[in-house]
């Protein structure tokens, strides 16, 4: 096992792992290298992208457009897909050779598995699902993730600073088509005995009837409050109405009321849609920081003192078997094939 | 694998059994004594699948943890399920670990054993990082295949086929034993004790283990083996809302749509 290294001068440079998978990058990894900016900045250190993969040179030039001030490219047969083994082997010696002393990880299933497999060979400290980042007075780098009803500040004594984020935390730059990075190449021995899991093969995952919440412009998200799955229908009938997808709570999922692919929250996913309608949700800090940037959050709850009224926009008080039959009602009334005005997101 | 059949070790964890857990102000941990604990359900799946598959090739399935004396109730939920004995590691020496530390802890202790499997839960619902799984393959170095939702043992090669969750999708891996492995949703359901298992669960080994027990560096375990630990906790910030509407349901049905409206969320008719 590797001594554990503590802060030093000698570690320098905030790396972003930026995960392709078949020659597409991971958002989550740019949205990443808008994070590292401005911790780069604040450390007045580079702010390095490294790649990993085959044939994945044309990917550099996003990078570049996204912040990266070098990035460390490495292409080899056996990076083509992704293997923990490979992966981890990599960037351990990667990081060995060059000491930076933060290093993000995108909270993909990939980077979930990736990130503490390494943090363990580089014996160092690992902090996940982070929803902030700051410096603080020691040099330190803050990791800010919910901590039960609170917030809490993590620190990590050893370097690198491993931390993990989920997809739709942080905001992309935006691209500069003109940005010019440092590019360096690194060649890593990797023999196919280093990768002890073989990928037979992949099923593709079936469409979800519920919808894709991740880039969804409107979302109906239910909770507890709802009562029994049979009250789904009147979800799924707003939701049509409104182009929506449905999202839920975690104690949704624990019922089985909804698939976990729905939780929105610290275990869920994170979202922030044009309008987020909450609907039978008490607004619980682990459910709030998957949904708190929001443009617009409308909350129906008959407990004026739900904690879900602190981040709402509009609040509604009172109880969701009369607001929404009522509210369908008017919709399905009133409005002319309901449907957004407003443009897609990406477009 | 060993004339004695699958040697099959599962990691389990005691959490609280209610959602919104409490946190000591001033040592910034979880408050975990006196509060109703449950097994983590990620390791229970786990500690199902370690006896599913004991029953169909042999073999025996310790459990384990590292916790306060408190968390020998979940130990002995999993005897009373079927596994066949328990280690609980426990130490004041220990607390205050992070995953880091924690799982060396885990490490310096299953090193010593003799194993084809070992399982760990995908997450636990207490703290969510998922790191012990892969901290624990690397520190054994191990294969480790994560989210498994189905597997497939070939006994003769000594290699398992599992299917996992993918970003795009499930995977299908294959890995030479021993292996890791982390359960996902789907991967089967647990079984709940029979009267007869729990009261056989009370003749079971469980075995007590501390600090001194695993050996090694004290530095390495419990707060000061920990690279990171909680420096503050703060209140979360809160966006002032912008209008409240209570009273008739018609009434306000009828200013929510206006606001639909009027941010052009919807189009009227006409
Ligand atoms: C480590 C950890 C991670 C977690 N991760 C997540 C996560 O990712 N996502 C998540 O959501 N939670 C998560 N949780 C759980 C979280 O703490 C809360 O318990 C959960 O968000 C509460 O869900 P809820 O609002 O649906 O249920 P409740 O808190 O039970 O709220 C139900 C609400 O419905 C209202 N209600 C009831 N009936 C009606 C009615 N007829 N009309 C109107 N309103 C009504 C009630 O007033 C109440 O406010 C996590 C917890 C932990 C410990």
């Amino acid at each position: 096992m590797l001594e554990k290294s503590e802060e030093n001068p000698n570690h320098k440079g905030v790396w972003v792992f930026t995960e392709q998978i078949d020659g597409k990058l991971k958002n989550v990894g740019l949205e990443l290298l808008g994070a590292g900016r401005k911790i780069a900045d604040k450390l007045g250190e580079e702010l390095v992208a490294v790649l990993l993969g085959y044939k994945v040179i044309e990917l550099v030039k996003d990078l570049e457009a996204y912040g990266a001030d070098k990035v460390i490219l490495v292409e080899h047969e056996l990076l083509e897909q992704f293997t923990v083994d490979a992966y981890t082997k990599v960037l351990a010696e990667l990081t060995i050779k060059y000491k930076p002393s933060v290093l993000f990880i995108g909270g993909t299933l990939n980077g979930r598995e990736l990130a503490p497999r390494l943090a363990a060979r580089l014996n160092t400290g690992i902090t996940s699902d982070c929803v902030d980042f700051d410096i603080n007075s020691d040099g330190h780098l803050t990791h800010v993730k919910p901590f039960g009803k609170l917030m809490a500040k993590i620190i990590c004594k050893t370097r690198p600073q491993i931390a993990t984020a989920k997809p739709n935390v942080f905001k992309k730059l935006e691209p500069n088509w003109d940005r010019r990075a440092k590019i360096v190449r690194e060649e890593i021995k990797i023999n196919p005995e280093d990768i002890r899991t073989k990928i037979l093969g992949r099923i593709e995952a079936n469409k979800n009837p519920y919808g894709s919440i991740e880039d969804a412009d409107v979302i109906v998200a239910v909770g507890k409050g709802l009562c029994s799955k049979e009250n789904l229908k009147l979800i799924q009938e707003l939701a049509d109405l409104l182009g929506a997808s449905v999202a839920c709570t975690r104690p949704v999922v624990d019922r089985g009321w909804l698939p976990s692919s729905q939780q929105v929250g610290q275990s869920g996913k994170t979202v922030a849609p044009k309008l987020y309608i909450a609907i039978g949700i008490s607004g619980a800090t682990y459910h709030t920081v998957g949904m708190k940037n929001s443009d617009i959050i409308i909350a129906v709850n008959k407990d004026p003192k739900a904690p879900i009224f602190q981040i709402a926009t509009y609040s509604i008080v009172g109880d969701l078997f009369k607001i929404l039959p009522l509210l369908i009602d008017r919709l399905k009334k009133e409005v002319k094939e309901v449907k957004l005005s407003i443009t897609t997101k990406g477009e | 694998m060993s004339k004695a059949g699958l040697r099959i070790i599962v990691c389990i964890k005691q959490v609280p059994a209610i959602q919104d857990i409490k946190i000591d102000p001033i040592t910034h941990t979880l408050i975990r004594e006196s509060m109703p604990s449950m097994l983590n359900p990620w390791d229970e799946i786990g500690v199902e699948e370690g006896i599913r598959l004991r029953e169909k090739y042999g073999g025996e399935v310790t459990v384990i943890t590292m916790g306060p004396m408190q968390a020998k109730e979940a130990i002995l939920r999993c005897l009373a399920m079927g596994a066949d004995r328990g280690i609980i590691i426990s130490d004041k020496a220990l607390a205050g670990a992070d995953t880091i530390a924690t799982a060396y802890a885990l490490y310096m202790q299953i090193k010593k054993m003799k194993y084809d499997l070992i399982i760990c839960g995908k997450i636990s619902t207490d703290s969510e990082t998922g790191h012990i799984g892969p901290h624990l393959a690397e520190l054994l170095n191990i294969p480790q295949i994560c989210y498994v939702k189905k597997v497939d043992l070939d006994i003769e090669k000594r290699r398992i086929i599992a299917h996992k969750e993918a970003d795009e999708g499930i995977e299908i891996v294959e890995a030479p034993l021993p292996v890791l492995l982390t359960t996902a949703i789907g991967l089967n359901k647990p079984r709940l004790p029979t009267l007869k298992g729990i009261i056989s669960s009370k003749r079971k080994e469980v075995k007590v283990l501390t600090a001194k027990d695993l050996g090694g560096s004290l530095s390495n375990y419990g707060l000061r083996g920990s690279p990171t630990f909680v420096d503050e906790v703060f209140e979360p910030p809160s966006r002032k809302p912008e209008m409240i509407f209570q009273g008739d349901p018609k009434e306000v049905v009828e200013k929510i749509v206006q606001v639909l409206l009027n941010k052009k969320l919807i189009s009227s008719r006409s």
